[in-house]
């Protein structure tokens, strides 16, 4: 007698932990679906309209139109990868950011990150007078405004252990302070180059050729790569830094070099589509919400959360007042300010 | 055998804290580190599993210097439950995963899972595993934190103050759970703690510190009103009752 409801009451055990892993494996498999549906709605988004099958088959060049296989693989696909690779990449590089500084308000473009890889970029503009589209130079510059602003926001957490907020703070401070210098850098840039300047630090998916692509995609696989191999080394994190080393971590190496890719990433996503803010820091939050800490979930959480994002944006901005297509930096703050909003104060109530 | 030999280490700008610390840990033993406020007790439990770096001396277990090892493999050896509780959300089964992160190459395998398991089972956690960390009790986290430091296997078990913030009952309890294990398994078990009472009551050796040094170390004979007078500098006595010690501090006048 005594087994029977010994037995079922284990059954309920398991049931509850397998219920968290159905509710985070079949979130991400929504997600998943619901980037697809956004990457087919945006293939079809436009002043040619065609059937959907048609678009698919112009994917492969296999469209009867000429029209479409031209439009499909050299204006609408690549800007779709685009937006998914930035996407996921700052998604990506937040949860990062987020897990490394323990810092849950941690994301490229709310430490500064972002901003001095735009300050970088801008100097390589104006300064060095390297063209908009020097593959390298200019994503090269972008990287030491970051890895600038990184190294200060890692010097504050280390040596003069500022709190949580204490570091957006300064990021605040060193945001405006880069955007500062851009905007000096503006001023003294002549009209050729403040048109594409601004232009740029609108923020743009349809600028990017498939030759930009590659490098972009590179750097975003690798961060990815890199994070799903070190999954648990950021669940061991959580459980604070003596306890990571105790699990057999490296945290100090761990910690720099999640920095450095994180800086690598978004200062490539920065020269290639300009300033894109809140989607690093608002995906992961989205995500964890359903999954929870485990990185396991969040990490690919955390990518797909920001494609999504960043590709539904750019949807909004093109179809809102179309064929007027707006700038998808100045969208993704209209949008995701409000929601960054609601986390606060969602967060804060719980505690 | 854990052999501690002359370890030393300060903090940067700051004189020694730890001087010339010299001991041996034998297996099965529940050794309670004791001493005032500042002595160095934590210092010297972190010098042992790479936490802090001593500046001098040998940490060898089972004849190896812990200290010249790749961390990952200390971590294999030796697990550390500190004194801070993390608040995340992350079910209990997977925190107590993390034990096995020092083994792990691309995943898990059926044999991480099953160990986990038996973590579980042993520290009575087995019911929680589905609920999430932050939704837990004090004294249930630290249960769990004790399963997924089990689940390292280790031939030492570290305690930071694991039972600063628990309430009475869960004080015995997690401590008994220590205990049982660390003389079940033949496991090496070092505790730092504050309450004298509760280190009476559970460990089987005690080690005075007083300014950096050893001051005494042995079983609970060393634990008498001269040594509590020069280590905490307090009147006190120690008594018996019914089989156990317990020590009754003179209220100041």
């Amino acid at each position: 007698m005594h087994s029977v409801p010994l037995k079922s009451e284990n059954n309920g055990i398991d049931a509850l932990y397998r219920k968290n892993r159905v509710k985070s494996i079949s979130f991400l498999a929504i997600l998943s679906g619901v980037l697809l549906l956004t990457i087919l709605l945006s293939l079809r988004a436009g002043s040619y309209e065609t059937p959907i099958a048609e678009l698919i088959k112009g994917i492969f060049g296999q469209s009867s139109d000429k029209k479409i296989n031209l439009i499909v693989q050299n204006n609408r696909l690549p800007r779709i990868i685009t937006a998914i690779l930035a996407g996921g990449g700052l998604g990506l590089a937040g949860c990062i950011l987020q897990a490394v500084l323990r810092n849950p308000l941690a994301s490229a473009s709310t430490l500064g990150v972002s901003q001095g890889a735009t300050f970088g970029a801008a100097f390589a503009i104006v300064v060095l007078g390297l063209g908009v589209t020097d593959r390298f130079g200019i994503p090269l510059c972008a990287f030491f405004g970051s890895i600038a602003v990184a190294l200060v926001i890692l010097g504050l957490s280390k040596f003069r252990r500022v709190s949580p907020e204490g570091i957006v703070l300064a990021g605040v401070a060193i945001s405006s302070m880069f955007t500062g210098a851009t905007t000096l850098i503006q001023y003294f840039a002549d009209e050729v180059e403040l048109a594409t300047l601004v232009f740029w630090t609108f923020g743009d998916l349809g600028s990017t050729g498939w030759e930009d692509l590659g490098g972009m995609a590179v750097i975003v696989a690798l961060l990815c790569l890199y994070c799903i191999i070190h999954r648990w080394d950021y669940n061991a994190l959580l459980s604070g830094e003596e306890t990571a080393i105790s699990l057999g971590i490296n945290v100090k190496r761990l910690i720099l070099v999640n920095m450095v890719l994180c800086c690598l990433c978004s200062s490539v996503i920065v020269s290639n589509v300009g300033l894109i803010s809140f989607i690093g820091l608002v995906a992961p939050h989205i995500v964890r919400m359903v999954v929870g800490n485990n990185h396991v979930y969040l990490i690919p959480g955390s990518i797909l959360g920001g494609a999504t994002l960043l590709l539904l944006s750019d949807l909004f901005a093109r179809t809102v007042i179309s064929p007027v297509i707006l700038p998808i930096g100045a969208i993704t703050s209209f949008l995701g300010g409000p929601l960054f909003l609601y986390l606060l104060f969602k967060g804060g109530k719980r505690q | 055998m854990m052999e501690i030999k002359n370890l030393s280490y300060h903090y940067k700008g700051s004189p020694e804290v730890l001087k010339d610390v010299s001991f041996v840990i034998e297996p099965g033993k529940f050794l309670a580190i004791l001493g005032n406020n500042g002595v160095g007790k934590s210092t010297l439990l972190k010098c042992f599993n790479h936490i802090l770096k001593p500046d001098s001396g040998e940490v060898l277990l089972d004849g190896e210097n812990l200290l010249q090892m790749p961390t990952r493999e200390v971590a294999k050896q030796v697990a550390f439950v500190s004194q801070s509780v993390p608040d995340t959300q992350m079910t209990v089964h997977d925190v107590v995963m993390l034990g096995r992160r020092p083994y792990m190459n691309w995943g898990f395998t059926e044999e991480d899972h099953h160990i986990v398991h038996d973590a579980m089972h042993r520290l009575d956690v087995e019911d929680m595993r589905g609920r999430f960390l932050n939704e837990l009790s004090g004294g249930e986290k630290q249960k769990v934190m004790l399963a997924r430091a089990l689940a390292q296997q280790p031939k030492a078990l570290l305690l930071d103050e694991p039972t600063s913030a628990l309430d009475i009952q869960n004080q015995h309890q997690v401590l008994k759970m220590v205990r049982d294990i660390c003389h079940k398994d033949s496991m090496i078990a070092v505790v730092v703690i504050h309450d004298l009472n509760l280190a009476l009551q559970f460990c089987d050796q005690f080690l005075l510190l007083k300014d950096g040094q050893v001051y005494r170390y042995g079983d609970h004979t060393v634990l008498d009103t001269t040594a509590l007078k020069e280590v905490y500098g307090v009147d006190a006595k120690v008594v018996e009752i019914e089989d156990r010690r317990m020590v009754l501090v003179k209220e100041e006048v």
